[in-house]
């Protein structure tokens, strides 16, 4: 019998002979197992090409699972907090799903496919839990993160881009929408969807297409300044767009020794992924008692006086005239595209509704020595960049 | 008759963005513009078929930040891609380019001389500390030196403070900076010809000087202390074109109440009893105000609009003595594709760049030459840039629009106006400039126009077609921007302010004259202030 070793050092994706021809800067790091580039030539212009032409980046490291059978609908929808009934074949959703006390194990996209046939996505592993959820449904769950391989295109170009490249009738793709094509012989499925928070699409198909795709998509794209990107740019992308990333602005809950650092969806802003009208749901009765008696954290996003990046900085409150500590910072950046001081980060209730003021002690180095400001920051709700693009249909052509 | 709390003359960035902050603050603004689109110079205009040329201004770096985010610009509009570096191109078939990776940026110089490699470190050092002295005062109402006003000493304290932060040895160099030519200051860093003509540019852009004249030392450093998030000395474009900025202000302006009107300028700026009460339009219509602003620059608002009779006599001699002299022009061309430097290697970063043609400082100064002999310069300084390698909105796919600033080109030929045929030989004398460095150019021009500083003059109205609305030199800096007692953005006559950038802190798409004349006058009309303070580096 020949036992074969498991693969050793960093996984390579299938478009990664294409991704390493592009780099320049050779920076690198790991993404569940797989290399994946920071940057191929320059950060900023990544981050410029998201936000002025068409950016390209590499997903495959993705978790995706394939939930089939009879009864996946509604497992589906117990596993999640949001009604899943409500997502109807061809769309995708947005959601969360917790434990038993209410706390976010992780969020994740869910496609629905074809009827009672889903493929959820998410940025860390959960086999072990969504086998567990499923005691008692008649359904299949498959990992199938190296059967896809998945690109995300985005950027106000990125619908040219692909029309270019011959997918007629994606002017009709509403966000959160997908559909399938024909890509020499195998099914490419788009869906409109991203974690840029700008206009983009989502692109997946069997791993053995990947670099013809790449190949299509770049022909398709020279005239309308495509280009690869690593996750740097893409970082800075999506705190613009006001979305969460695990292991950092929250934590797997299944994953947290500490009493009291996992946080409910309730207390991330997720109130609207909650619905307590469905009878049942992991985490629901817990969900229930936080919504009657009050959540102790809240997920703020501020807009920051100053230039300076607030990173890892503690919030303050004003009280009786002295700056009580009350939460700290999660995510921070400057936005070039809303020249703005952002930050997303977690405060203790009831501070932090929106539109209060609260203030951030920002920490900045200037030729060796460190500065100290107090800068002021107040509560926003949207996120700091929404353009009309991101929901046009049909989308405009840049 | 209606009377509005203020009128704007000139829809430019710097008129709009003062429209915009006292709209913000709650007044009835009007802004009038005399063409039939707004923007100024900071503009886009539909020229020839799919193409939109930015035909005046053409990128962007000293815009605040600080403005850019008070009026919200981002959500009417705005977004500003920097660009990566510039390259100049040598006649001996080399180049020199200039890289946003300082490593990168090194390798080159190395290439060229390894001593001027480690010697940009210590240019760079204390070219940036210069920076840091004046972005501090972009923000800010430049105090009288004569004036015994609590905010105008506080404000004389803050500079002395800040002048000798910088340390003793530093204040001689400071001074020797401000003052001495941008040839001198190069040669105490640098050896190599190519290295010092390329960054020589800098000091001349925009101004009636050439390389060797004192005083340029300082414009390279008003092209230096911009920055695009931080990152200062970067340029970018906007997205769109320049208009873009224009636009997005105005449109801050009009979601704060303001009312905008073009095909309306300025005859005359009306005066009763040293008080302005407001305008007569071409058509002959009058608007009533209660402060008139002045986006025009100084010549053209004292000169042109208003009767000698209203104002000091030494303060019109010293408008009439301000140099606003025309030095640039510009041709914008649109392109059947991409050019190709044959130079550069395939897909170089540096197609994305500002593009210079001139490899020495012999022919840096004889371009000078030309001008001062009243003639366009017959080897052109040109900084081109083809804003269409990252922006997919200005031209069809494939198809590019190129951007060509021209130095020295005078107002006048030898002291009478352009020609027909001697516009085209101008023109000429840039398109060749070029094709000596891109064999495919010529071919691929579809459509191109000419901007002598006559044109300038006459389309945009800036005297003399000065980008700067006068030249950015010592003499006319800080508190003698325009002229001296007159600094603080009020006319010497009540009512009347001045907000274009003749005023500090001078020209360039920078929106800082603008904000700083709209916090004096609400100041004056006690109303809340609504301009931000500057962000501050340290």
């Amino acid at each position: 019998m020949s036992i074969a070793e498991v693969p050793q050092g960093r996984l390579r994706s299938p478009f990664y002979s294409r991704i390493s021809a592009a780099d320049t800067v050779n920076q690198w790091h790991e993404w569940k197992g797989y290399s994946s580039a920071d940057a191929l030539y320059c950060e900023d212009t990544e981050y410029f090409a998201i936000r002025n032409a068409t950016a390209v980046f590499d997903l495959t490291p993705m978790t995706k699972y394939r939930i089939t059978g009879p009864d996946a609908p509604e497992y589906i929808n117990r596993l999640v907090t949001r009604d899943m009934n409500r997502i109807k074949t061809g769309r995708v959703a947005y959601a969360v799903w917790c434990d038993d006390r209410g706390q976010v194990i992780d969020d994740g996209t869910i496609f629905h496919l074809k009827e009672g046939e889903y493929r959820l996505c998410s940025q860390e592993r959960h086999f072990a839990w969504l086998q567990t959820a499923a005691i008692g449904f008649d359904v299949s769950i498959v990992l199938e993160t190296e059967d896809i391989a998945a690109l995300a295109v985005q950027g106000p170009t990125s619908f040219t881009v692909l029309s270019t490249m011959g997918l007629n009738g994606l002017e009709d793709l509403k966000p959160f929408g997908l559909m399938n094509f024909d890509f020499d012989g195998a099914d490419l499925m788009v869906s409109r969807t991203g974690f840029t928070g700008d206009l983009g699409y989502e692109l997946w198909i069997e791993p053995g297409k990947a670099e013809l795709l790449w190949d299509a998509l770049f022909e398709a794209g020279k005239l309308h300044g495509i280009r690869a990107m690593g996750t740097n740019a893409l970082e800075l992308a999506r705190i613009e767009a006001g979305y969460l990333a695990a292991y950092q602005d929250f934590l797997p809950a299944d994953a947290t020794m500490r009493a009291g650092r996992t946080r409910s969806p309730l207390e991330l802003g997720l109130g609207w992924l909650v619905d307590f009208k469905k009878p049942n749901f992991n985490g629901r009765r817990a969900l229930a008692e936080e919504k009657r008696r009050g959540s102790a954290w809240r997920l703020v996003k501020l807009d920051i006086e100053g230039n300076k990046p607030a990173h890892h900085s503690y919030i303050f409150a004003k009280e009786k005239g002295n700056k009580s500590e009350i939460g700290f910072i999660t995510s921070a950046a400057w936005s070039p595209v809303c020249k703005q001081n952002i930050a997303i980060g977690t405060v203790r209730t009831p501070h932090g509704a929106v539109g209060s003021t609260v203030w951030v002690e920002v920490f900045y180095q200037r030729e060796m020595h460190w500065s100290r400001a107090m800068a002021q920051a107040t509560v926003v709700d949207k996120p700091f960049w929404f353009p009309p693009r991101r929901s046009a249909t049909p989308p405009g052509r840049y | 008759m209606k009377t509005y709390d203020a009128i704007i003359v000139g829809a430019g960035h710097n008129g709009l963005t003062t429209a915009a902050f006292l709209a913000k603050a709650g007044l009835d603004v009007v802004c009038v513009e005399k063409n039939d689109y707004i923007g100024g110079a900071a503009v886009s205009r539909n020229l020839y078929e799919d193409w939109m040329y930015s035909n005046c201004s053409y990128v962007c770096s000293l815009l605040r930040p600080e403005i850019y985010r008070a009026l919200e610009l981002h959500k009417h509009g705005l977004q500003v891609t920097p660009y990566g570096g510039s390259v100049t191109f040598m006649e001996n078939g080399d180049y020199f380019g200039s890289y946003h990776d300082p490593e990168v940026a090194y390798r080159e110089m190395a290439r060229f001389s390894q001593h001027d490699a480690d010697a940009y470190e210590r240019y760079s050092a204390d070219t940036m500390r210069q920076c840091r002295f004046i972005r501090d005062f972009l923000l800010r109402t430049p105090p009288d030196p004569t004036s015994f006003k609590p905010k105008d000493i506080k404000e004389l304290i803050a500079i002395g403070n800040k002048f000798m932060e910088m340390g003793e040895d530093r204040m001689y160099e400071t001074i020797r900076f401000w003052t001495m030519s941008v040839a001198e200051y190069l040669d105490e860093y640098f050896e190599t010809d190519v290295i010092k003509a390329a960054m020589s540019g800098s000091g001349i852009i925009g101004t009636a000087l050439g390389i060797h004249s004192p005083g340029t030392a300082y414009v390279l450093l008003h092209h230096y202390m911009g920055d695009v998030d931080g990152n200062v000395g970067t340029w970018g474009f906007a997205r769109g074109g320049m208009g873009a900025v224009s636009n997005s202000i105005a449109g801050a302006f009009q979601a704060y109440g303001g009312e905008l009107r073009t095909e309306a300028g300025v005859a005359q700026i009306i005066v009763n009893n040293g008080r302005t009460t407001g305008v007569v339009l071409e058509n002959g219509d009058e608007i009533s105000a209660r402060v008139v602003v002045s986006a025009m620059d100084v010549k053209r608002t004292f000169l042109k609009c208003m009767e000698r009779s209203d104002l000091p006599e030494s303060f019109y001699k010293r408008v009439e003595n301000f140099k606003i002299r025309g030095s640039s022009g510009k041709l914008n061309i649109a392109l059947d594709g991409m050019p190709t430097f044959p130079a550069l290697p395939e897909g170089s970063s540096l197609y994305i760049s500002d593009m210079h043609f001139i490899d020495s400082m012999e022919r840096m100064e004889r371009a000078y030459d030309d001008w001062k002999d009243g003639t366009w310069s017959k080897d052109p300084y040109i900084d081109m840039t083809i804003p269409t390698a990252v922006d997919p909105t200005m031209a069809p796919p494939g198809k590019h629009f190129m951007s060509c600033f021209v130095q020295y080109c005078p107002y006048k030929l030898e002291g009478r106006d352009w020609t027909d045929p001697e516009r085209e030989e101008f023109a000429k004398s840039v398109i060749e400039q070029i094709a000596n460095y891109s064999p495919d150019f010529k071919e691929l021009i579809l459509h191109y126009e000419i901007r002598t500083p006559q044109d300038i003059e006459d389309e945009i109205g800036i005297t003399e077609g000065n980008i700067f609305h006068g030249e950015l030199t010592m003499d006319q800096l800080l508190f003698n921007r325009p002229v001296p007692g007159y600094a603080q953005y009020r006319a010497p006559v009540a009512g009347l302010y001045m907000c274009g950038s003749s005023v500090h802190p001078g020209g360039g798409v920078m929106a800082a004259p603008g904000a700083n004349a709209a916090r004096e006058i609400l100041a004056d009309l006690k109303r809340p202030n609504t301009v931000p303070e500057n962000f501050g580096d340290d």
